[in-house]
């Protein structure tokens, strides 16, 4: 289909290949990722004056999720100074494998964790300690270096990146989101693969190490598992990996039949929800609760938070997967052949654009509202009194006010769309009516539309 | 290919209309309003306030317990109460919509989430936004599938 293949472009190819370019950045996002540990730790404890709560919650979120999962998929993960230490350690190198490998235990990760349950367990225990997380110094720096030590130490147990691709609560939702993003890598022809010897893409070469996420990238498909490391470009003999630019959301007309992965689409779109209405809302007893951990207000508050994401919402969606089958008349060949659990899976897929879209539609207002404390921290990150860049006493102002409910709609309502056809489209694949689950979107986006506006 | 494109066009349009075309203004005949609102880390109390397009409202806030401010978005006015004390602001309500009101003074973990809402009249925004989500499905989907269904005469046998 419809594809444009960018490392065509010399330039762009040879910037991809080689290991400098990819190096600096990684460098400067290591030293960043440090620092903010180290704000969190020693900082002021007033969270809009610290850098780590200042440049993760709102910089580094923003750009995440509206501009880098959106438009590049993981994008992030290629530049996510999270596991480069533990990989560095693991490789005995920062560059080109080295002569001799160190000697690790290089385990498989066993069979039962070869899935994202772990990432959906990890993401839900930050999301309900969130309002504390996101407000707090400390925690957020402990959080921070909680996950660069479990990355060094998965490294040194496991083969390849076990921590990215199992455990990593922000990678899960990383690689839901990036079937979106228009961009992908795949390779360029696949009966160069089936003829290429020691498939060295995966296995590794002297000219780099074999796919850091365990995936095989002749056979990609989609792009949830691949972190857009580079390795294979560097490795392919044949020249055969190509990044391209393609029409958004094209892996979903492909969809998932996993239940982790369909688990994760609740997990997102429920988050959203709440969070719009705990933290955006007007309501008081909802942010105390919340922010109270281990009260009893806070217990129920997570029980509740649980419901919606396990029990209220994909109930809901089952019903409105079921009835078409149920309604299917006798004869109806595709209809009944695939159990209701396998079309819950394949449908939750449509719901992976909503999701995205709710998550934008609420981070653009508390982007937008608490942006000017950027200013503030990157003169005093530290909250000491410094004034580096002369902006440390910046006003905080909310920005674009004027334009944000119309933002947030087009969000909304676009996202809306996006996930109707995506529903139309797995549809039509087996002869159902999408209507109920449209409808389910619908009455979804009307629920987060009343919430932020 | 040319029936898909003005369906698109006149989905573009509906939805322009939607979301912009003018509603008859509502005639309530403005009035002075007072609101005495109480604000503690982290919420304010009422924290719900609705008024009328044209209202002059009276805000008088009290903190309970450290410095809180109240800014209100799209107004761009805002006051600030001492602990104990309490400070007023008061404004002409000519924008309607929904606006949420915020504390701008740091006063603890939760500061940036304490946060009240303001209606000034109907929340017109919503309705149209509502509008327009509804649109898209009803309008949209039979379209669609019409337009598809005379492309495909096999898919006539979907279920439901
Ligand atoms: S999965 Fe997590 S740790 Fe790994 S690269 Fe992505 S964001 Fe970073
Ligand atoms: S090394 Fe290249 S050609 Fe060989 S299997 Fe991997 S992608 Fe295909
Ligand atoms: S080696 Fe290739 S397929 Fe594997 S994660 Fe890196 S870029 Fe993706
Ligand atoms: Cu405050």
């Amino acid at each position: 289909m419809n594809r444009i293949e960018l490392t065509c472009n010399p330039f762009i190819k040879s910037a991809l290949k080689n290991r400098y370019p990819q190096l600096a950045v990684f460098i400067v996002m290591l030293i960043g990722y440090i620092f903010a540990i180290l704000a969190g730790l020693i900082g002021t404890p007033v969270g809009s004056h610290n850098f780590s709560i200042v440049f993760v919650w709102i910089a580094w979120w923003a750009i995440l999720i509206l501009v880098a999962v959106p438009f590049f998929g993981r994008g992030w993960c290629a530049v996510c100074p999270i596991p480069l230490p533990g990989e560095w350690l693991q490789r005995g190198a920062v560059l080109a494998p080295p002569e001799k490998k160190p000697t690790w235990l290089n385990l498989r990760v066993p069979k039962v964790f070869r899935n994202i349950w772990l990432q959906n367990i990890s993401f839900l225990l930050l999301a309900l300690f969130s309002s504390v997380l996101l407000t707090t110094p400390n925690i957020t720096g402990i959080v921070l270096a909680a996950m660069l030590f479990a990355a060094i130490g998965l490294s040194t147990i496991f083969e390849r990146r076990a921590f990215c691709r199992y455990l990593c609560p922000v990678g899960g939702f990383i690689g839901l989101y990036s079937q979106t993003a228009p961009i992908e890598l795949r390779i360029k022809d696949k009966q160069v693969c089936v003829k290429c010897e020691g498939k060295p893409c995966y296995n590794g070469s002297s000219a780099g190490y074999g796919c850091p996420w365990d995936v095989f990238p002749g056979g990609l498909t989609k792009n949830t598992y691949c972190g857009l490391c580079m390795e294979c470009i560097r490795t392919c003999p044949h020249d055969n990996i190509a990044v391209n630019l393609r029409p958004f959301s094209a892996d979903l007309a492909r969809p998932s039949t996993r239940m982790d992965e369909a688990f994760k689409a609740f997990i997102m779109l429920g988050s959203a929800m709440i969070y719009a209405g705990v933290l955006l809302g007007p309501w008081g007893a909802l942010k105390d609760a919340a922010y109270n951990v281990g009260s009893s207000a806070w217990f129920i508050y997570a029980a509740v938070f649980l419901a919606i994401i396990f029990g209220v919402l994909p109930g809901l969606f089952t019903v409105a997967v079921y009835l078409p089958i149920a309604f299917a008349p006798r004869n109806h060949v595709t209809t009944r052949s695939k159990s209701l659990r396998q079309r819950f899976a394949q449908f939750s897929n449509s719901l992976i654009p909503l999701g995205l879209m709710f998550w934008v539609a609420f981070s653009l207002s508390f982007v937008l509202t608490n942006a000017s404390y950027i200013l503030g921290a990157l003169s005093d990150p530290l909250g000491l009194g410094w004034n580096l860049f002369g902006t440390a006493n910046a006003a905080w102002q909310p920005m674009l006010t004027s334009i944000l409910a119309p933002a947030q709609t087009l969000a909304l309502v676009g996202g809306l769309i996006w996930s109707a056809r995506t529903a139309q489209k797995a549809a039509n694949e087996v002869k159902v009516s999408p209507t109920p689950v449209i409808l389910y979107c619908f009455i979804a986006t009307s629920l987060m539309l009343w919430l932020l506006l | 290919m040319m029936k898909k494109r003005t369906a698109w066009i006149l989905l573009g349009f509906l939805s322009t209309v939607v979301a912009f075309a003018p509603l008859p203004a509502q005639s309530a005949a403005p009035q002075t309003r007072t609101f005495k609102l109480d604000a503690r880390q982290f919420a304010y109390s009422p924290s719900e306030l609705k008024v009328n397009a044209g209202d002059t409202v009276t805000i008088q806030l009290v903190s309970a317990d450290v410095v809180h401010g109240l800014y209100v978005d799209g107004y761009d006015i805002s006051v600030e109460a001492d602990p104990g004390q309490s400070a007023t602001l008061t404004f002409v309500a000519a924008r309607s919509g929904s606006f949420r009101f915020r504390c701008n003074v740091t006063c603890g973990a939760m500061h940036p989430f304490m946060i009240g809402k303001l209606t000034v009249g109907a929340n017109d925004w919503f309705y149209r936004s509502i509008g327009l989500a509804s649109f898209v499905v009803v309008g949209f989907f039979p379209l669609s599938s019409f337009l598809n269904q005379r492309k495909k005469k096999d898919e006539r046998d979907i279920a439901f």
